[in-house]
């Protein structure tokens, strides 16, 4: 509309696709992202939902299959207790009504499930209406998380390996019949960070359950999104599409940038958005139709014959809701707690990082070991994040000794960095051997002080002027300080050292 | 209690299609009379007071039927792909797929 008003006053092209631009970030502001989130969960279980097959990922292809989970006539599902329970410590973790439920058949043709259909809970949820808090403080209400089974692993071969140009596919069924609980967000969720946000904060809620291993990489946890876009202000939502593929926190924050993109612009054009299912092209960068509304499946459920209704009694609910850890809020105030008095910005977000990857328990033992919190929570949130598989398999104690090493002086900030680097590549170690073996001695605090007083009499303007209260000169002596001793000073030796100088 | 609309030839057509199954006119004919009387049998079920009885999930008056989560053997690999039509580096070989998983 824009571009044609612009056209009409006899402006050339270039102005009409600048005031194009300029109309669309003004109407950007004037739209509201909506979405909600389908997450699923694999279950930690020994075996699949429901046959005594192995639950592993990562096996030989189809060495974990029995008739049960290949369909073939004649076998029977039973249902892992196991599984059960760990579905309802999600329930209780996101403050749902833990419910009697019931399981049905979910008809499809697609090789990924031999028996042409999914075992899966329809109208009667195991759990139902939760909510899920962020550390940002908003809530996303949890519409229901129910059980259902997983399917085969369906690779497509062809020259390019996308679905559309393959020849064929191979199937592996060790995954089909691996326990799910598929947890559905309401539609409350308000831009691409907070739905990443969300993911976050519940992976950290299903790890903490023991429910699951948090594993996006290897696809523990899926995630498709239903994204629509509204007028500010307006209440009813927009026409919705279904996004599927995202493999990571990343793609999940593109995609939903990128389909509510394509739909502000849709709406604007046309008016109106086609429901459909897209899928999340990665290296494109954008999503591409998948399925049409009038294409969706017709999946024909119907009770699963097979299988009895589950009513786990009372005293099974308050076991698995005794059962339920620590939770991410939990353990966020319990860090901010050892940090004694109010955490600065940093370390609100150092926290936000350690429990999201689940280092925390590190940061508690070292602080046992006697660390100082803000020196064991912030090399947890850089040196022990950055090196996560690494870090999720150290010994606390030797994290611990670190963390008390640099507290007292005896390694400097980089060198206990060096040091933990060290200690994540070898899988573990003796802290005060590698440090000894790189030459880490500390200054003891006479040949500190020397050298401090050696530096203040090299600059005695500098130190006139530091004197009279110029405090960023702190930063040159320390400086000054470190090139001296080639780095082995602590910082903050130096510091304490400067101020008792001046006074 | 209303009467649901009688089965008609669309809807045979439709359920036919779900089922990947490919009717021939005649076929549609013969299987929506059929049909039509498997469903009006079912229905006379409406035609009894339930009122006052609970809905369930299932006829038998069980619940909870469980196993413990402890791994048992499955079957062997040669033996199960020897029952497929098709094999390829010890999974199942499946004709090209037109789109995504449900």
């Amino acid at each position: 509309m824009s571009a044609a008003g612009a056209g009409a006053d006899g402006t050339s092209g270039s102005a009409v696709s600048a005031a194009g631009a300029g109309a669309d970030r003004a109407d950007r502001a004037e739209w509201e992202t909506v979405v909600g989130l389908e997450v699923h969960c694999e279950l930690e279980t020994q075996t699949k939902l429901f046959c005594g097959c192995k639950n592993a990922f990562g096996d030989e292809p189809n060495t974990n299959v029995c008739p049960v989970c290949l369909g073939l006539p004649g076998s029977l599902p039973v249902l892992n207790a196991f599984a059960v329970e760990l579905a309802m410590r999600i329930g209780e973790a996101l403050h749902c009504e833990v419910r009697p439920s019931s399981f049905h058949r979910k008809n499809y043709f697609y090789p990924d499930m031999p028996k042409d259909y999914q075992i899966s809970q329809y109208d009667e949820p195991i759990n139902v209406g939760g909510w899920l808090e962020l550390p940002d403080g908003s809530r996303v209400g949890i519409e229901r998380a129910h059980l259902e089974e997983d399917t085969g692993k369906t690779t497509h071969q062809g020259e390019t390996g996308r679905i559309h140009a393959a020849d064929y596919a191979l199937v592996d069924y060790n995954r089909a019949g691996v326990p799910l609980v598929e947890i559905v967000s309401r539609p409350d969720i308000r831009s691409s960070a907070q739905a990443r946000l969300y993911v976050t904060e519940l992976r950290a809620v299903l790890v903490a359950t023991g429910a699951s291993d948090g594993r996006m990489e290897e696809g523990s946890l899926r995630v498709d999104a239903n994204v629509s876009v509204r007028r500010v202000g307006a209440v009813a939502f927009g026409t919705r599409c279904e996004v599927k593929n995202l493999n990571s926190l990343r793609s999940l924050g593109r995609a939903i940038d990128h389909e509510v993109a394509r739909q502000v612009a849709l709406v604007e054009a046309t008016g109106t958005v086609v429901q459909e299912t897209r899928h999340w092209d990665e290296n494109a960068g954008r999503t591409v139709p998948l399925r049409s509304k009038e294409e969706a499946f017709d999946y024909r459920y119907f009770p699963e014959p097979d299988l009895v209704p589950l009513a786990p009694g009372s005293d099974w609910r308050a076991r698995a809701a005794r059962a339920v850890g620590l939770l991410p809020s939990a353990r966020r105030e319990r860090l901010a707690g050892l940090l004694g008095g109010a955490p600065t910005p940093q370390q609100v977000d150092q926290v936000h990082v350690v429990v999201a990857q689940g280092l925390d328990d590190l940061v508690v033992a070292a602080v046992a070991q006697g660390a100082p919190a803000g020196v064991a929570l912030v090399r947890a949130a850089n040196e022990l994040a950055a090196d996560l598989g690494a870090a999720l398999v150290l010994d606390p104690g030797i994290f611990g000794r670190v963390a008390v090493m640099e507290a007292q002086g005896e390694l400097t900030a980089t060198q206990a960095k060096a040091v933990l680097a060290e200690l994540l590549a070898a899988g573990g170690g003796d802290p005060a051997a590698i440090a000894a073996e790189k030459g880490f001695e500390a200054l003891s605090e006479g040949s500190l002080a020397a050298v401090v007083q050696g530096v203040v009499e090299a600059h005695p303007e500098e130190w006139s002027r530091y004197s009279a209260g110029e405090d960023k000169l702190a930063g040159f002596f320390t400086g000054q300080v470190m090139r001296a001793t080639g780095g082995k000073a602590d910082g903050k030796a130096v510091a304490a050292e400067l101020q008792r100088l001046r006074r | 209690m209303s009467e649901p609309p009688s089965l008609g030839r669309d809807d045979v057509a439709h359920v036919a299609g779900l089922a990947r199954l490919s009717l021939s006119e005649e076929e549609l004919d013969m299987f929506t009379g059929q049909l039509a009387r498997v469903i009006d049998h079912a229905r006379d079920v409406s035609s009894l007071d339930v009122h006052d009885v609970p809905p369930t999930a299932h006829p038998l008056p069980v619940r909870n039927v469980l196993r413990t989560d402890d791994p048992c053997p499955g079957l062997d690999r040669d033996e199960v792909l020897a029952a497929a039509p098709d094999v390829e580096d010890g999974r199942f070989k499946v004709p090209r797929i037109v789109g995504e998983a449900p």
